[in-house]
């Protein structure tokens, strides 16, 4: 069997669902860290995937441009977390609402 | 001329305005001086164009400015002094000059000094406006400006609960009138195509016979209000709660006849009309009965004036109905001065009595009060119309309209009814000047009233003595525009009985009032004596129940419907409704402000969800674009 288009994409959005329960469910901003890179990841995996399936290197392009923001991201974020964690002592999201609406 | 015109129709204006801006200041004498004095330069200015009008002047006519104009519609702010209009403006600014002056000493003691002037000079510039206006838009302006001045002043001394209820009273009445009037004037444009008068009246010669009763009935029904005939009439006793200068200027000689004025400036209107003239007519003579009984028996001496007046403008509406419009423009005139006269002479007993209205409780004020008893004794003979006084020449004309004309049931009730005014204007003279001194049983130490204020009405004395003689100048000016009728009674020896015995009936039932309350045996009624409990006496003392019978099956059924209406309707219709909108979204807001709980795994739970939405709206529309041209086959197969 030959991987295909299809397959990629099947892949990339069991990804993005994992990815998104993963944004609603976790409490711990580490861990929803993590579930904003799978989410990322599995846009990375569809823009790659059709890029290549087109033959069109603008796809693959907007990968790396990705993968750069989500770098950078991550580094603030990280950085405020530790902040945060060296403050309360823990960083779980329901002791986050100061800012009450 | 042009100049008089405006200086005539605006320094009230001025003189109201001036007043007004001491409104809320203490008493100042400048207040009451400059509105009196602008006043006086109306009058003067009036004057100058009567003269000019009588040397043969051809009439004034200026537009001020545009005040509408859309397609075919257009009505200036135009104004027009020709001979009726410039009879009406001697009569306003002369009575109100007068007016004026005398209540400087009137309200001398008044914490509403400044106030009263102010409204009684924005009444006498509406009462200019209505006279001079050269269409129907600009008297109705006038109309309504000279209602709301006279609620103003009827509810001067708005603190009396009787006083604003009166106010109100006229106010309502007047406005039922008023929409009668409005109808009206509708009626003249819709099928005229324009309110000036000379347009209108000339359009009426074409129009169906109809229509034109109607016109006439709709702007007599304005008129009834104001002039206060059966049965709009309630409210111009009830009006005496204001103070008296103001009756003497709006409810005897200018409002009042704003009605009379209405129908003779209409008489081309009415005389294509004559069935609905005889209507007017034959209503004005029941009221001037009608009027005159109840005067006979009342026991307040401003209501005693106030039905005497309605009396008076029944008379005046008997000769415009019967197409003698210059007539009715004559009495109006003389009615004025002599009736404006009778009601300040009140005022000064009122003064001395400290605002007792009883005559019963007055009598012998003539040995401490000999000016106003001198006045109040000359406008009573004008008023009954003995020779040779300005009542004689105007009412014994109407009387002789009457007869001219073939109406002898109008005749008859008019000849009774002068003698029925004759008694019972000296049943109120001799009860107030005559007989025992009875105000001393009640504490009361009457003194005469100001100099100046004497001074004051002298004017209006001179003229209710002498004005019958300009009666042939009066009618050579006024016939340029007014049908030219001269109204004679065929045989010199039916003349003679017919004026003799007038006066013959008219000094017996003077005298009859003399005999009867001028003597030593009045006493203060209470109640007991044989005339009191007689069932006529009760009848007319009550008003012929008319007021009773409007509270009890007007107002109240009214206001039963209205708590009806505000009960069931509104508060459970149109509130619920409004109140219940407001509580959709007062609950909504309550409802959904749990989201923004600040928790911020719950805020990406709504984001998810939000992206959730519109990603799948977009699949909708996206769908719905794709798929446009069988959507539309399926709805146009379902009729849309």
């Amino acid at each position: 069997m030959e991987i295909g288009l299809n397959h990629y994409l099947v892949l990339s959005t069991l990804l993005f669902a994992i990815g998104l329960i993963g944004v609603m469910r976790r409490k711990n901003l580490l861990l929803l860290f993590f579930a904003t890179e799978i989410l990322l990841n599995s846009v990375n995996i569809a823009f790659a995937a059709i890029s290549h399936y087109y033959g069109d290197l603008t796809g693959q392009l907007f990968v790396f441009f990705v993968i750069a923001i989500a770098a950078s991201e991550v580094a603030v974020g990280l950085g405020l977390l530790i902040v945060w964690h060296k403050r309360h002592g823990n960083i779980d999201l329901d002791n986050m609402s100061t800012m009450r609406g | 001329m042009e100049l008089y015109l405006y200086l005539a129709l605006f320094s009230p204006l001025a003189g109201s305005l001036f007043a007004g801006l001491f409104g809320a200041s203490p008493r100042t004498k400048i207040a009451g001086l400059v509105p009196s004095l602008l006043l006086f330069v109306s009058f003067v200015s009036s004057t100058i164009l009567l003269v000019y009008i009588l040397s043969g002047g051809a009439k004034v006519h200026v537009e001020m400015m545009t005040w509408m104009a859309t397609g075919d519609l257009y009505i200036p702010f135009g104004f027009v002094v020709d001979q009726v209009s410039v009879t009406m403006m001697m009569v306003v600014s002369l009575v109100s000059t007068v007016v004026h002056f005398y209540s400087i000493g009137y309200m001398d003691h008044d914490k509403g000094f400044n106030r009263f002037f102010s409204y009684l000079s924005a009444f006498v510039f509406s009462m200019m406006i209505l006279v001079m206006s050269d269409n129907f838009a600009g008297l109705f302006i006038g109309w309504e400006g000279v209602g709301l001045c006279s609620w103003l002043l009827i509810g001067f001394w708005y603190h009396k609960e009787s006083a604003t209820w009166a106010a109100n009273e006229a106010f309502i009445m007047n406005r039922i009138a008023d929409l009668g009037m409005l109808i009206g004037i509708f009626l003249i444009y819709w099928n005229t195509g324009s309110l000036q008068y000379d347009q209108a009246f000339a359009a009426m010669n074409g129009l169906d016979k109809e229509v034109l009763t109607w016109m006439g009935i709709f702007l007599f029904i304005g008129a009834m209000g104001k002039s206060a005939q059966f049965p709009l009439h309630t409210w111009l006793a009830d009006a005496m709660e204001g103070p008296t200068p103001v009756s003497a200027l709006i409810h005897a000689a200018t409002m009042v006849t704003a009605g009379v004025y209405l129908v003779v400036r209409a008489n081309p209107l009415y005389d294509l009309i004559p069935h609905v003239g005889l209507f007017i007519a034959s209503l004005g003579a029941f009221v001037a009965l009608f009027a005159a009984s109840m005067a006979l028996v009342n026991r307040d001496m401003k209501r005693i004036i106030a039905y005497s007046t309605l009396s008076q403008l029944g008379y005046m509406f008997v000769a415009a109905g019967l197409g003698a419009y210059w007539v009715a423009l004559f009495h109006l005139m003389a009615h004025a001065f002599f009736k404006a006269l009778l009601f300040l002479g009140a005022g000064n007993v009122m003064h001395a009595m400290h605002d007792e209205l009883d005559p019963f409780k007055m009598g012998g004020l003539r040995k401490v009060m000999k000016g106003t008893f001198v006045m109040m004794t000359l406008a009573s003979v004008a008023l009954a119309g003995i020779y040779p006084f300005a009542g004689f020449f105007s009412k014994d004309l109407i009387l002789e309209v009457g007869f001219v004309e073939h109406h002898y049931i109008i005749y008859t009730v008019l000849l009774f009814t002068a003698g029925l005014t004759a008694f019972y204007s000296f049943r109120l003279v001799a009860l107030i000047f005559h007989g025992e001194e009875r105000y001393k049983l009640f504490g009361i130490h009457p003194h005469e009233a100001y100099k100046f204020m004497l001074v004051a009405m002298s004017p209006l004395l001179l003229l209710a003595i002498i004005a019958g003689s300009f009666k042939m100048t009066y009618f050579e000016m006024v016939t340029a525009v007014l049908p030219a009728t001269e109204y004679h009674v065929h045989s010199a020896i039916t003349y003679w009985i017919m004026t003799i015995g007038t006066q013959l009936f008219v000094i017996l039932a003077i005298a009859f009032a003399y005999k009867k309350y001028a003597n030593n045996k009045v006493k203060v009624p209470d109640g007991t004596s044989k005339m009191e409990n007689r069932l006529c006496y009760k009848v007319l003392s009550n008003q012929y129940y008319i007021p009773y019978i409007y509270e009890e099956y007007l107002a109240k059924p009214y206001k039963e419907l209205s708590t009806l209406f505000w009960k069931q309707i509104d508060m459970k219709v149109v509130d619920a409704t409004v109140d219940g909108i407001a509580g959709i979204i007062y609950s909504s807001g309550e409802k959904t402000r749990v989201m923004q709980s600040g928790n911020l795994s719950t805020m990406l739970k709504w984001m998810v969800a939000g992206t959730i939405g519109l990603l799948s709206l977009a699949v909708v529309f996206g769908l719905a674009a794709r798929y446009s041209g069988e959507i539309k086959t399926i709805l146009s197969g379902l009729g849309v």
